[in-house]
């Protein structure tokens, strides 16, 4: 039963449908071994924007406090699309790269393990 | 001369219950008493249950009155002698502001639930029970208020507490755990509440706030803590008593039960989070660590407890070796999350002082040392620096417990837990096993969660800019929010610091 309630066949609003977000998906993003970001981000983007403008223009005010943001080698970095192994086209936009409302991108950046190789 | 003799106690309390609980000759039962059977409980004999307490109105009415005196006599000398100038340090005060925002109005929350289920049960006793317990609380948040009011005339943060609980982001963890409560049937609020949260849980909400009082000087909170503490045994009681009779009624009942103290454990385990920081974090003098006040008041206390109830077919809570393998972290991933998004906390943050980071070291061992002292280090560089460290982007969040996705993977500290669900075509993130069990039970009931993330993004928040969203919060930037240091709060305390050192000279 999907829900315990007084009303048979009780359906409840859903919040977080993306038609509420003006036009915008919203993306989680996590990278792996820097918790000084205590969780991953959550933020409303356009489906239209290109993966690159992701990186260049979203991502840098996300993370640059981190020491070795300035140290990531992005021919190395590895991603995950909700789990699964990923690899987006930077030409193409977060849509036609398969990112949908509410999915998850972990960014994984080989040899950088955080603050005194704390995973921090 | 009175002809009319004075009626006893015991005659008193049957004359209350027995006597007001005649049988319905022309509606029938199940419209005087609509909510009794859509939860699955099974209730045989509704009067098998006998209400331990057997208190009065007048006697209730007469005992409080008494205790209530006692406390506001305590209050005032408090505030005649500027009692606040007496406690450890103005760091100290994040814990009362924490308690006013988050905790003062779940009193009230339960006030309205214990009304509403209590109205609900076909045996007087009960309603009476649950009557007395309604009062309680009401009475719970009107003493918090006043109490804290004093420090509310010296420090910033608790002017806006009641719009503050509606509105600001790590509110909405308790405010979502109390609203599912109070949605929830009356059965299982006098699961949630009564059992899982006034008998399991509440030593670990009310004693480390109350010896925290205690060891830091403030004696107006734990005269407050005093006042309360004979009505939640009065409380734990009636809880117990209320699943006893449950699990007694029927056998059907046994699954219903303990999957709702596996909910309503792991719901408030989650919110006792905000605990942990306090104990670890906030108090300037610390009590104990939040791994000694679990190990004691859980692993102990409630390791009896079900032990006890395993007769009933009751086992320990699903999901308690999950909060034990959190044990040493919890509190750190959560003071990150404070610390990190302090611009929007109506309270103070800050990095621990040296002895508190060795004591932290001492309390959770060389693992911690290691895993969380080089964030500390980096945070301390930054502020010396002048760039003090804010996350600038809003957290993923948690569909159920509401917390933003800070809680590692169970067996390893090092990796965000990550759970997920799709339900109707729409996905769900968790920050744990316990959070997506909850949802995957009854999903209908948290596709509704009111994310503050989300909102913020959907534009229900008072505008897009910070201004703007502090401003719908109620807090005001500069004052109630941001680092200790540097604050008004801090300048008020180092002020009445220097006044009396003047007099000493």
């Amino acid at each position: 039963m999907p829900v315990h309630a007084i009303t048979p066949d009780y359906v409840g609003t859903v919040k977080d449908r993306v038609e509420n977000f003006h036009g915008n998906i919203l993306v989680h993003i996590y990278w792996k071994d820097h918790l000084l970001f205590c969780a991953p981000i959550g933020l409303p983007l356009p489906p239209s924007m290109p993966f690159a403008a992701l990186l260049a223009d979203v991502l840098p005010g996300a993370y640059s406090q981190h020491p070795e943001w300035e140290a990531i080698d992005w021919t190395q970095a590895q991603w995950d699309l909700n789990h699964a192994p990923f690899t987006p086209d930077p030409a193409k936009s977060l849509a036609e790269n398969g990112i949908v409302h509410k999915a998850l991108l972990c960014l994984t950046t080989p040899g950088l393990t955080g603050l005194a190789g704390s995973c921090t | 001369m009175n002809a009319i003799k004075k009626m006893s106690l015991r005659d008193r309390y049957r004359v209350l219950t027995r006597d007001l609980d005649w049988a319905p000759s022309y509606q029938p039962e199940n419209k005087i008493f609509p909510d009794m059977a859509f939860e699955g409980i099974k209730i045989t004999n509704w009067e098998g249950f006998n209400d331990p307490f057997r208190l009065t109105m007048d006697a209730y009415w007469k005992y409080q009155a008494e205790k209530e005196r006692k406390l506001y006599a305590v209050l005032d000398s408090f505030a005649q002698n500027n009692a606040q100038m007496g406690i450890t340090d103005a760091r100290y005060i994040t814990a009362l502001k924490l308690f006013l925002q988050g905790i003062s109005p779940c009193e009230y929350m339960a006030h309205r639930g214990f009304a509403h289920a209590g109205r609900q049960m076909r045996n007087a006793g009960l309603r009476v029970a649950a009557q007395m317990q309604a009062l309680d609380e009401l009475r719970h948040v009107q003493t918090q208020v006043h109490t804290i009011s004093h420090f509310n005339k010296h420090f910033n943060g608790m002017h806006s507490f009641r719009q503050m609980h509606d509105r600001v982001w790590y509110l909405s963890v308790p405010k979502s755990f109390f609203d599912d409560a109070f949605s929830a049937g009356p059965f299982e609020f006098m699961v949630a509440i009564g059992f899982s949260f006034e008998y399991v849980l509440t030593n670990l909400l009310f004693v480390p706030f109350m010896s925290g009082a205690a060891f830091n000087g403030d004696l107006a909170t734990v005269t407050f803590g005093f006042s309360a503490q004979s009505d939640e045994a009065r409380h734990m009681t009636l809880g117990l008593e209320a699943i006893k009779f449950m699990l007694e009624q029927h056998e059907d009942n046994v699954p219903i039960v303990q999957h709702w103290i596996d909910k309503w454990f792991w719901r408030g385990y989650r919110l006792l989070g905000l605990v942990a920081t306090m104990m670890d974090y906030m108090l300037p003098k610390k009590i104990m660590s939040w791994k000694e006040a679990w190990d004691i008041y859980f692993n102990d206390a409630g390791g009896a407890l079900f032990k006890d109830l395993a007769r009933y077919g009751i086992r320990m809570p699903k999901f308690a070796d999950v909060a034990d393998k959190e044990v040493d972290r919890v509190s750190t991933e959560l003071w990150t999350a404070l610390y990190s998004y302090s611009h929007a906390t109506a309270f103070h943050t800050w990095i621990p002082e040296e002895a508190e980071l060795e004591w932290l070291a001492k309390s959770y061992g060389p693992e911690w040392e290691k895993r969380y002292r080089p964030r500390f280090d980096f945070w301390k560089q930054r502020e010396a620096e002048g760039k003090r460290f804010f996350n600038p982007t809003l957290p993923q969040l948690c569909q159920v417990c509401q917390i933003p996705m800070v809680f590692t993977e169970p067996d390893d500290p090092s990796k965000i837990a990550f759970r997920e669900s799709t339900y109707n075509g729409e996905h769900y993130h968790f920050c744990s096993d316990g959070c997506k069990n909850i949802f995957d039970h009854e999903p209908e009931k948290y596709v509704q969660a009111w994310l503050p993330a989300h909102q913020i993004y959907q534009g229900n928040f008072g505008g897009a800019t910070m201004p703007e969203v502090l401003n719908w919060y109620g807090i005001v930037p500069g004052q109630d929010n941001g680092d200790y240091r540097g604050s008004e709060d801090e300048k008020t305390w180092l002020h009445w610091a220097a006044m009396r050192n003047r007099v000493a000279d």
